[in-house]
Formats: C-alpha cells, structure tokens, sequence
C-alpha cells in the first residue's frame, strides 16, 4: 500500500519524529510543565488526599489541555522560518496527508507522553486506581484531539507566532473535549459506566480527522501569502 | 450570455457601492421598523403582560434577555455563513458583512449573559450559576472575541478576511457540539436547578410581546449591520472613485 498519499504521512510523520529526537528539549518541555502544575495543586489548595481525589479528574485535563496549547504554537512556526513549509505548501494539492502526518508525530511527541505521565498524576492526587486505565484511554485519545483543533489555531496565528490569540481561538473549541474526557474519568471514578463518554471523545476525533486539515491547508497558504 | 444574465444580479449584489446606495434608501423605513416594533414590544412586555405566577415581576427581563440571546446565536451564523459566502465567490462586500457582524454579536451576546446574571439574583439567588445556557453563551462570547482578535494578526486586510471566515467556519461547525456537549455536562452536574418554561409552554399574553421583541431584536440587528457595513464600506473603499465623490459632496454642503 505504497501509494502516493500514504508516502506524504509517512515521509511527514518521520521528518517530523526525527526532528524531535534530535531536539530533545523542547519535547521535554511540555511535560515538564505539566507536572510542575500538578504540583501546584496541593500547595495552594490542600495536601488532603481526600480533597484531592475529587479534584483529579478535572484537574489532570486542565492541565492536559494547558500542556497541549503550549507546545502546538510550534508546530508550523519552525517550518515556516526554514522555509521547508514553502516547500510543502509548493504543492496545489489539499495537503491533508502531510498535515495529518505532522500532527501525528505532533501526538506521538506530546500527547502519548502525557498519557504516559499520567498515572503519576494519578497517584499524587490519589485517584483510585480503577480510574486510571480510563484516565489514560481518555488522555490518549483526547490530545489526539486537542493537537487538531490547536492545529487550526497554529496555522490561522502563523503571522503572530500564536501566543495569547492562539489561546482565545482555540480554547473555546476545546471545551466538549475537556467535557468529555473528566466526565470519562469521573464516571469511573463514580463506578458508573465510563465508556460512554469516551466513546464521545472518539466521535469528535473522528469529526477533528475529517474537518481540522482542510481549515488547516487553507490556513497555511493563508499564512504564506499574508 | 443567458448565463451572464442571470449572475449579473449577483454581482451587483456582491457590490459595495450597490450596497451603499440601497441601504439609504431602506435604512430609515427598517428604522421605524425597529423601533415601533421595540417600543411596541417593551411597553406590552413591561406593563401589559401578566405577572408570572412563580417570579412575579422579575420575569420581564426575558423580554430583553432571550432576543439577545436568540439574535446573538444567529448573529454568530450569519456572520460565519457571510464569511463562507466571502471565500467561496470571492465577494468583498460579504466578508465586510463578516467583519462588522462580530462586534454586534459580540454585544449582544454580552447583554444576554448581564441580563441572564441580573435575571439569575431573584431567581436562583446569585448572579452567576454554571447553567447550561449561560455556560454555552460564554462560550460563544469568547468564539465572536476570537474573531474579532484574530483580524490584527494580519497585516493585509485580504488575509485577515479570510483567516477569520475559516475560524467562523470552524466555530460553526463547533458551536452545535459545543451547546450538545454542555447541555450534556450540565444534566450530568446539577439535575435539580430550575427549568424555565419552554416558548409554547407560556400563556400568549406573555409569550407575543415575547414574539415581538425578537422581531424587533432581528430588525435592530439587521439596522446595526448595515450601518456598520456601510462604515466599513467607506473606510476599505475611501479610494474609489464614487467615495470620493460621495465625500466632496458632503463638504460641499458643509
């Protein structure tokens, strides 16, 4: 299945990959921050781990969704200032491939570790422990998300390199997701069904899959241009 | 040719200076318009209507509260669609359509949540409460916010055009999910608050001043837009030639 769409993923996605392996930093940066706020928490509200436990669902996707937004800016500012995103926006096509391929290596640098790093939370915060497989579904599948629609956000912000803007614009839309992905942990947390929910959340991935690229393509060569 | 015939109407209406003349001339009869069908509505809401049974007075805000809250949805649609319209046939005068349809909303927006906080003291007993509705009008303020703001990223008034009908799309898309998903949170969270009534559930005494009020909060809307588009007009357009004309004339009579 060497065609010539999946080759634009794949070529996309190992660019990407290998660029941050190669700058190691800013991968560790994002996950850095997102524990350096969970530990915030109990300083300035209470080391009580009751208290504690009723706040971990919506805390860790708060902080998930603030550790996204922070590291998605830099996802087409680099390109653009080598100018390899010239070279990728050279094509007439919809570049839906390579900007599916872009955002994956995006997930796989920030997402997946956040996911990973999650059960930490998980124990500081002493959630118990059979909410912390649908924390992690949850996580897993939600960044996925939230790097899609922050994407859109990249891409419309180019000229002013994100920052607080991209904030405005992108927040709002990551509402259901934040929604959905504390409700997934709260329910399970609350013994009820938590499927549900997540099954949501993969609703609105598949949704961010099909729309976020073509806001995308027309954002890029929107930025090229202005 | 047939076919030139039948788009040259469309391209006169894609014209800002059709646009411009026309609105002179519909301007002061859409005025009187609105304001005979705001008076109308406020005098027969305010002093007419019954008391409500549970609110008693306080109540009567739902004659300013639900049109902005209506008109500020739609308003966001409107603007969102005159901005597909703008990036689909390349029409300048529907992307100023789009730019001066988000402060509008925006406002009214803005009035629905101060209305709803000053409704929400009497009846729930404080001015803010997490409500579903409340929550999605939020949302939607911050969505128009993001409009406006993204405009300055941009340093050329074609790009900002369309960096902001692509948002306005993306939130279109997003508001449905958005306002579903609250909906969804708020059953989940707080099952027990009040339920206002539903439109058809209230009495007609009360619910046709109601009906009037959003007529008139639509034609209010509808005056505003083509008076900010027309400003908008004459700033993007200062160069052409009838602008130009249109101003030495004013100074004329100066």
């Amino acid at each position: 299945m060497h065609n010539y769409l999946s080759a634009g993923f794949i070529a996309y996605l190992t660019r990407d990959l290998l660029l941050g392996v190669r700058n190691k930093t800013d991968l560790v940066k994002p996950l850095i921050f997102f524990l350096l706020v969970s530990a915030l928490v109990p300083l300035s509200i209470a080391p009580e781990a009751e208290r504690l436990a009723q706040l971990a669902p919506g805390m860790i996707w708060i902080f998930a969704v603030l550790a996204t937004l922070l590291s998605v800016e830099r996802l087409f500012s680099d390109d653009l200032q080598d100018g390899s995103l010239e070279q990728m926006l050279m094509s007439p096509n919809l570049l839906i491939m390579p900007i599916l391929g872009k955002i994956t290596a995006h997930w796989v640098m920030i997402g997946l570790p956040l996911t990973l790093l999650s059960p930490v939370l998980g124990v500081w915060f002493s959630l118990p422990t059979v909410a912390v497989t649908p924390m992690m579904l949850s996580l897993a599948i939600g960044t996925a998300v939230l790097c899609l629609i922050g994407a859109v956000g990249a891409a419309l912000t180019l000229p002013r390199q994100g920052g607080v803007l991209l904030a405005l614009l992108v927040m709002p839309l990551y509402m259901p997701v934040l929604i959905f992905g504390s409700a997934t942990i709260q329910s399970a947390v609350d013994g009820l069904d938590w499927t549900a929910p997540l099954v949501i959340l993969v609703a609105l991935l598949a949704i961010a899959i099909a729309l976020c690229p073509l806001a995308i393509n027309a954002g890029l060569r929107l930025a090229k241009n202005g | 040719m047939n076919l030139n015939m039948q788009w040259t109407w469309f391209h006169r209406l894609g014209s800002p200076r059709w646009f411009y003349q026309k609105t002179q001339r519909w301007l002061p009869w859409l005025s009187l318009l609105t304001l005979s069908l705001l008076i109308t509505g406020i005098v027969w809401g305010l002093a007419f209507a019954p008391e409500d049974a549970k609110q008693g007075n306080s109540f009567r805000i739902i004659y300013v509260h639900v049109p902005a809250s209506v008109v500020a949805l739609a308003g966001y649609y409107i603007m969102a669609i005159a901005g597909a319209v703008g990036l689909i046939w390349r029409i300048k005068l529907s992307y100023m359509l789009m730019r001066s349809a988000a402060p509008i909303g925006a406002a009214l927006t803005f009035i629905a949540l101060v209305t709803g906080a000053i409704w929400g003291k009497p009846t729930w007993g404080a001015y803010w409460v997490w409500d579903a509705r409340i929550t999605s009008m939020l949302i939607l303020l911050f969505l128009y916010l993001g409009v406006m703001a993204l405009r300055h990223a941009y340093s050329s008034h074609e790009a900002a055009d369309k960096a902001s009908a692509i948002l306005g799309l993306v939130g279109m898309v997003n508001v449905p999910i958005i306002y579903k998903s609250v909906d969804w949170w708020q059953t989940l969270h707080q099952p027990a608050t009040i339920k206002f009534t539903g439109a058809p559930s209230m009495h007609p005494d009360m619910f046709l001043p109601l009906v009037v009020m959003i007529v008139g909060f639509y034609a209010f809307y509808a005056v505003t837009l083509m008076l900010f588009t027309r400003a908008e007009i004459l700033r993007r357009e200062y160069r052409a030639s009838w602008v130009k004309q249109l101003v030495s004339e004013k100074l004329v009579e100066k």
